[in-house]
């Protein structure tokens, strides 16, 4: 039997976004009528905890716990608030636009459940600004969900009301940090907030706010609809669900590709991706986006989940794989990374906005054939520094993952440009 | 002076959110549609209208990549330098957009007609090397094309 593709199965293959008719015809909207007739908020909270569902942002937190920090009841402070974190800028990730391009309504109707099961009065999408395409789609299907009676005032004839608005981003990686986010909607710099109060008990504005990703809201209504259990077996290890998982670089085909949660790495490489490009070899993988440590050869095997990639060194992250070949270079692709974190660190926490721009010159100097032999130990000093703890977000961690697992599987590649004084990779 | 367009876009803006202040990036945004670029007097006028200082305003206005606080021609590229585009071939793109134009990152073509920024992963990498062109994306890129994207510009 073909594996179920509930998030993407009725995305129309020509381009197009499915539109209201087409995806009520497909038998959206159903999962909220159901909730509203005949589940309470508790239910359908209690529903996606025992699903198992876990964020697809890239933290893997369980939703269904998440939400079971709300506060709920007539004394919860109003009004409460629901927002779709659609910043997708972890580079080397493009999934959440393909869903919003390609069903938009599967992410409000998802949003409205989440509100729903949270009391949330207001949502918030928060849409990268680059993503015009996403944008406009949103905005149109935010617009046939109100006339139909989705959203709004008493949605469909039920005592539950929800307002939804689109935010379009001023752009900056920083935003998609849930509590820099709550920031950016409250009108200033994306910094992070100091954890806890955690934002489902003080969130934007100080009212308790659930803040889930794209994938993760576009979810719910296929679990509200055919059940937890439904939602585990599509799964092929204890990690439920499906996964949108992605290949970039030097592979035939680049591409996404809705999978079994637990699909392996050569699987997803090999198969769907249809293997690395004529006379190329594959050396590694940032599993998912710029901030996860590299995996390497022995690890094409192991099962693209959250706990199997964690037992393996690295993060499933947002499950869009960045391969890296033979012919290019993983001291200049590490540079890269680095200088992509140093760029847009917000610049609040020393360890970050310091410490990644001295590893940013060095990355460059090493680049440059001017590296000398201390280097490689202050490179490993920094991304100890750099560790979970010392900075108020995970920006600085994550940029120690693939510095720091670069250092460990290409070290050689590192200490020949030391040595040789350069490059001897080929210029792409 | 915000025109009454603007303003009334903003207002409307002010629905959405409970403060004012909440409203800034959404005005910056509506001021940059209308006239390119976020000028120091339209930071004061939105200032004025939402109740917040200039200093406050350029704070927030400075953190974002997509406003522009320096003039910008009709046509803006941003070609994106992030890690998927840097393996497929972003250095040579750079080269040959900085050639062709004749400027470098940051800077507006003599005719005006071209404005050349870098920007960070666009999420079309599977599609890469990518750029963009007044917020359209255009992928699988080579000098060729990068080419006739810029003839068809206007």
């Amino acid at each position: 039997m073909t594996p179920e593709k509930p998030l993407t199965k009725d995305i129309p293959s020509n381009g197009q976004a499915l539109d209201l008719a087409g995806y009520e015809h497909a038998g959206g909207y159903q999962a909220l009528r159901k909730a509203l007739r005949n589940m309470t908020p508790q239910k359908v909270q209690e529903e996606v905890k025992n699903s198992g569902l876990r964020g697809r942002g890239g933290a893997g937190f369980p939703t269904g716990l998440k939400w079971s920090f709300t506060p709920m009841g007539t004394d919860a402070p109003r009004p409460k608030y629901v927002i779709a974190n659609a910043d997708e800028m972890e580079p080397g990730t493009f999934k959440d636009r393909y869903l919003m391009e390609g069903n938009p309504h599967g992410l409000i109707e998802g949003m409205i459940l989440a509100g729903y099961a949270n009391q949330s009065d207001v949502a918030y999408i928060f849409v990268r600004g680059e993503y015009k395409l996403s944008q406009e789609r949103m905005a149109r299907a935010l617009a046939e969900g109100y006339s139909a009676g989705y959203l709004g005032k008493r949605i469909l004839g039920s005592d539950y009301s929800l307002e939804m608005y689109l935010h379009i981003s001023g752009g900056r990686y920083m935003c998609g940090e849930e509590t820099a986010l709550l920031n950016v909607l409250e009108g200033k710099r994306a910094n992070p907030r100091a954890k806890p109060p955690f934002p489902p008990v003080s969130g934007l504005w100080g009212k308790p706010t659930i803040v889930n990703n794209v994938e993760t809201l576009a979810n719910v209504p296929h679990i509200i609809n055919h059940g937890d259990g439904w939602f585990q077996g599509l799964s092929h290890t204890k990690d439920a669900g499906t996964k949108l998982y992605g290949a970039s670089g030097k592979v035939k085909r680049p591409g996404l590709w809705e999978l079994p949660m637990g699909t392996t790495m050569r699987e997803i490489l090999e198969e769907h991706a249809g293997g690395m490009r004529k006379g190329l070899e594959f050396r590694g993988a940032l599993p998912g986006g710029a901030s996860t440590d590299f995996l390497v050869p022995q690890h094409l095997d192991v099962p693209m989940d959250f706990t199997e990639v964690q037992k393996a060194g690295s993060r499933l992250g947002t499950g869009t794989m960045v391969v890296l070949d033979d012919q290019t270079c993983p001291v200049g692709m590490v540079s890269n990374l680095i200088h992509f974190f140093a760029q847009e660190s917000c610049g609040w926490c020393t360890p970050c906005w310091s410490g990644l721009n001295w590893a940013k010159q060095i990355l460059k100097a090493l680049e440059d054939g001017e590296g000398s032999l201390g280097d490689l130990e202050t490179l490993e000093f920094q991304t100890k520094f750099w560790a979970p703890g010392h900075t108020f977000c995970a920006l600085a961690p994550g940029a120690a993952e693939p510095l720091q697992s670069a250092l460990k599987y290409f070290r050689d590649d590192f200490e020949r440009h030391i040595r040789d004084k350069g490059c001897a990779f080929q210029r792409r | 002076m915000l025109t009454a367009e603007e303003r009334q876009e903003i207002e409307a803006e002010m629905a959405r959110y409970p403060t004012r202040e909440a409203v800034c990036i959404d005005a910056m945004k509506i001021v940059q549609r209308h006239r390119g670029w976020v000028s120091d007097e339209s930071i004061r006028d939105i200032g004025e209208l939402l109740q917040m200082s200039s200093a406050d305003l350029d704070g927030v206005a400075t953190f974002y990549n997509l406003i522009f606080r320096k003039p910008v021609s009709p046509h803006v590229i941003m070609l994106c330098d992030s890690v998927s585009c840097w393996i497929m071939g972003y250095d040579r793109m750079r080269d040959h957009l900085t050639a062709r134009l004749g400027i470098r990152f940051g800077e507006t073509t003599a005719d005006n007609r071209f404005t050349l920024l870098p920007i960070v992963c666009l999420g079309a990498c599977e599609q890469a090397p990518a750029m963009t062109i007044d917020n359209d994306l255009h992928g699988n890129l080579d000098p060729a094309r990068i080419d006739r994207l810029l003839e068809g510009c206007e």
